[in-house]
């Protein structure tokens, strides 16, 4: 799918010219187009052409009781939305293509615009008949990435330091194991996520002390990590917590903070400030590792030591113990992901509760191309497309409930393949450092 | 890992066959090790007690798992709490519970010393082969990806794809004996094989991960089983509403290896000749050459001569197929009366330890799932006797691998004196973990 045109200097001149132009490659790749043009032929099929029962009105509600003043909700002609939004992609795919011939590239913004008209299109032709609450899809979206979020940035952290982190997943699961353990006993949720980020932390010991002092294989520690992680936990539900669940596994959850004033803001507000204080931290976590990483101090040396481990020896870096502190940092990070799960949403410790978080976490930092803020929205993208099952199971989906669930999965495989593409990892992420 | 900076690389990939003909096979994971010559670092290692390594660490993860199971024991509790009045007790009660558990472990695996004769007291030893199998067929395929410096953790989605290909033709066509098995298994084989090899074509052709694209597959696949599962005239049975497939026609089923009493089918010597088959693929022939320096090194391969993007696809395609097998084995030698979306039994995860632990190697992989099976049959044993979780076997799998990947702890725990290689401590030590590749 990629074209490459070379245009071959014309050093044929005159003799004894003393310009000689060098040749030059033009590289084209047709993937974006290709990718966009195929979901505008899907769109059409399915929003123009497809009718669907129902009164052919999709509403949008776009309000909580809460907010300073209501928006009224959105009525659409189901069948008129589709073909205009049907139009509208096949457009952006038509400027895609033209961008690229033009040897220029797509850009990314243009991808989110796709993106987001997409979505639209899809619910309204989903909805019809039925309302959509467009602020209940963004409060769970948000719910279901805060701990791959968190996953994210310790997967981030530890790989922008060159220790890939695999063990994401035993993380959360230690995490949210001993948070419910200590907000059990104590019955303080505070006391419940500082010992959820010790365990996280604990966890990232082990990958810290083999990978780097026993130079043993990164992947492989990861992988045996999460094993360790989920047997240990899973034995010690079934011979401590199941037998004491009152004493050990009633953990005192964080209740839900309403931010005065933002909280109120239409769409905004209940979306993102009437959370409880794990999704507050967690937008301060992102903030600070993305300026953390990028302008400060710290931030050039861990990523030294993850890009260029004997160049930042060089300059005095300890790129053994900064590798070692930076890991254990991204474990306690993930450790409090692992709590969202005990503290916030479930409220007790069952066997394997991540389900496989970690590993979508995983997938987001790789999606976000090892940068905090792509990371973040990779992981709320999973979170949204979640979601996006549950509501529509509860409006009636025209569509069976398995392909919605998968549709993330389908959309993160498109997305690496053909909009990622050959995504570069941090170069010495992976490789122990001998001195 | 694919250009570590190690002096003892380039001859990793020198292919000297029979170099070293007097080397004798050493030990449980390294029956490999006297024919592959060409990782003479990681021969070096066993030579000087990577066998004595694999013991211990075995040994070390047994009495970690004895202290998880002396420390959540009932009688133990009880008898801990007047400890400084009568400290025996305490002891007789740990001692009680570790040597139940592991007593039961072992006849439950190995040989059942309460059964009166032998044809009974071995049954255990059987059930260890049967639970070992679909592991072998499932470590070898993730193996051939280590190997070729690919990371398959697509085994779910892949035993899934061949577990209901297989599946299907085994209820859906009433064929003669013999083709319809063979049918059966071919189908299963495919349907892995084509769902990896979806991998390696979006990473060859697109650069795509191919850990992101395995990890996503698996969710893709189960979905998409699950559906097939749950609809009518699909995979489901007919006149029911659960998701959940017809029986197999007798003839689609793996025979049973040594009669009616025991669980063990033929499927076992099917993972025997795989082992085989990988054996040669990997260090005879010229396809498995190139998996191997392409792992070693892409862009040497590519230097080579070597068209890495087609053998990232070829890879894929073995490894899956592989993995399919262990898929299609679940449906026609363990589970046959009908499957459901969770026929894969965590084995594609379990597949990824087994691997490890045979350091890719293909008859390493081998008794690194007899192993594995060993422990899953004692530790249903355990679970049904001693009433010890069965997750305790995760615990104790695990930590042999990670005791096993770092022999400088193992040493330092049992004082063992340093191997002969220290005059190149560096290269030894990236050598160690060498024999496996992956990244």
């Amino acid at each position: 799918m990629t074209a490459v045109t070379s245009n071959v200097g014309s050093s044929h001149g005159a003799p004894g010219s003393s310009v000689v132009a060098l040749a030059t490659a033009e590289v084209k790749s047709w993937k974006a187009p290709i990718a966009l043009g195929s979901f505008a032929v899907i769109a059409v099929i399915l929003f123009a052409l497809v009718t669907r029962a129902g009164t052919g009105i999709s509403t949008f509600r776009l309000s909580t009781s809460q907010d300073f003043f209501p928006l009224p909700a959105l009525q659409l002609p189901t069948r008129a939305t589709g073909v205009v939004v049907s139009i509208l992609l096949i457009l952006i795919a038509l400027a895609a293509a033209f961008l690229v011939r033009q040897s220029r590239r797509v850009p990314i913004w243009v991808i989110v615009i796709y993106a987001i008209l997409f979505m639209f299109g899809f619910l309204a032709w989903a909805a019809s008949g039925g309302t959509v609450p467009i602020p209940g899809l963004l409060i769970g979206t948000v719910g279901l990435a805060t701990p791959l979020i968190f996953g994210a940035l310790s997967g981030v952290i530890s790989e922008r330091v060159g220790v890939v982190n695999i063990a994401i997943e035993g993380q959360l699961l230690a995490g949210a194991f001993v948070a419910a353990i200590v907000s059990s006993i104590t019955r303080q949720p505070v006391v419940g996520l500082l010992a959820a980020m010790v365990a996280g932390m604990l966890v990232s010991f082990v990958l810290a002390a083999f990978s780097i002092k026993y130079f043993v294989d990164q992947i492989i520690v990861g992988v045996v990590l999460n094993v360790l992680v989920q047997g240990l936990t899973s034995f010690l539900y079934s011979t401590l917590l199941s037998p004491n669940a009152q004493a050990l596994n009633s953990p005192i959850q964080f209740p839900r903070v309403n931010i005065p004033v933002l909280s109120q803001i239409p769409i905004i507000g209940p979306v993102l400030f009437q959370q409880t204080v794990i999704s507050y931290i967690m937008y301060v976590t992102v903030a600070l590792v993305y300026f953390g990483l990028f302008h400060t101090k710290w931030g050039l040396r861990l990523r030294s030591s993850g890009e260029h481990p004997q160049a930042a020896d060089t300059v005095g870096i300890n790129v053994n113990r900064t590798r070692f502190w930076n890991v254990s940092l991204a474990g306690a990070i993930a450790g409090m992901g692992g709590a969202y799960y005990t503290l916030v949403v479930v409220g007790a410790f069952n066997k394997e509760m991540t389900n496989g978080a970690g590993f979508i976490a995983l997938a987001a930092v790789i999606f976000g191309r090892w940068d905090p803020i792509r990371a973040t929205m990779a992981a709320l993208l999973f979170g949204f497309a979640t979601n996006l099952q549950n509501v529509l199971g509860v409006i009636g989906s025209p569509v069976p409930s398995e392909f919605m669930l998968m549709l993330p999965y389908v959309v993160t495989i498109f997305a690496v393949a053909g909009l990622v593409g050959r995504v570069r990892a941090p170069a010495a992420s992976g490789r122990p450092y001998i001195k | 890992m694919s250009d570590t900076e190690s002096p003892g690389n380039s001859q990793a990939l020198v292919d000297d066959p029979g170099a070293q003909p007097g080397d004798t096979v050493t030990g449980q994971d390294e029956g490999e090790a006297g024919t592959d010559s060409r990782f003479g670092g990681a021969l070096r290692e066993i030579v000087s007690g990577s066998a004595v390594i694999s013991i211990l660490a075995v040994v070390l993860a047994m009495v970690a798992g004895a202290i998880l199971i002396a420390l959540t024991d009932q009688t133990v509790h009880a008898a801990s709490g007047y400890f400084f009045s009568r400290p025996a007790d305490t002891f007789s009660a740990i001692w009680q519970a570790v040597s139940g558990a592991y007593g039961s472990l072992f006849q439950g695996s190995v040989y059942n010393f309460s059964r009166p004769d032998f044809v009974d007291g071995i049954r255990p030893l059987t059930e260890t082969l049967s639970f070992a199998t679909p592991l072998v067929a499932a470590g070898l395929g993730v193996a051939v990806g280590f190997r070729a410096g690919m990371f398959n953790i697509g085994g779910r989605g892949q035993m899934l794809f061949g577990a209901a290909a297989a599946g299907w033709v085994g209820f859906a066509f009433d064929l003669p004996p013999g083709i319809h098995l063979v049918l059966a298994l071919a189908a299963g084989i495919l349907a892995g094989a084509l769902w990896s090899g979806l991998a390696g074509i979006l990473k060859a052709r697109t650069g795509a991960h191919e850990v992101i694209v395995t990890i996503m597959l698996n969710y893709v696949a189960f979905y998409l089983i699950s559906y097939l599962l749950s609809t009518k005239g699909l995979l489901q049975a007919p006149g029911s509403n659960n998701p959940k497939s017809p029986g197999m026609y007798p003839n689609a089923i793996f025979p049973r290896l040594l009669g009616s009493q025991y669980n063990l089918t033929i499927g076992f010597l099917l993972v025997i000749a795989a082992t085989f088959a990988v054996w040669w693929l990997l260090n005879r022939s010229s396809l498995g050459f190139r998996f191997r320096a392409v792992g070693e090194n892409p862009n040497a391969a590519r230097v080579a001569g070597i068209n890495v993007k087609n053998t990232y696809v070829f890879v894929m395609l073995i490894s899956g197929a592989l993995i399919g097998m262990a898929g299609a084995n679940q449906v026609q030698g363990v589970i046959t009366t009908g499957f459901t979306s969770g026929i894969d039994a965590g084995l594609g995860f379990d597949a990824i330890t087994v691997a490890l632990l045979g350091r890719s190697r293909p008859w390493g992989v081998f008794w690194a799932a007899i192993l594995f099976g060993a422990l899953k049959a004692g530790g249903f044993t355990m679970q049904a006797v001693e009433g010890i979780p069965i997750d305790i076997i995760l615990v104790v799998q695990s930590l042999i691998v990670l005791f096993i990947a770092a022999p400088p702890l193992i040493r330092a725990v049992f004082r063992l004196p340093q191997p002969r290689a220290k005059l190149r401590p560096k290269a030894s030590a990236v050598q160690g973990k060498k024999a496996v590749v992956t990244k």
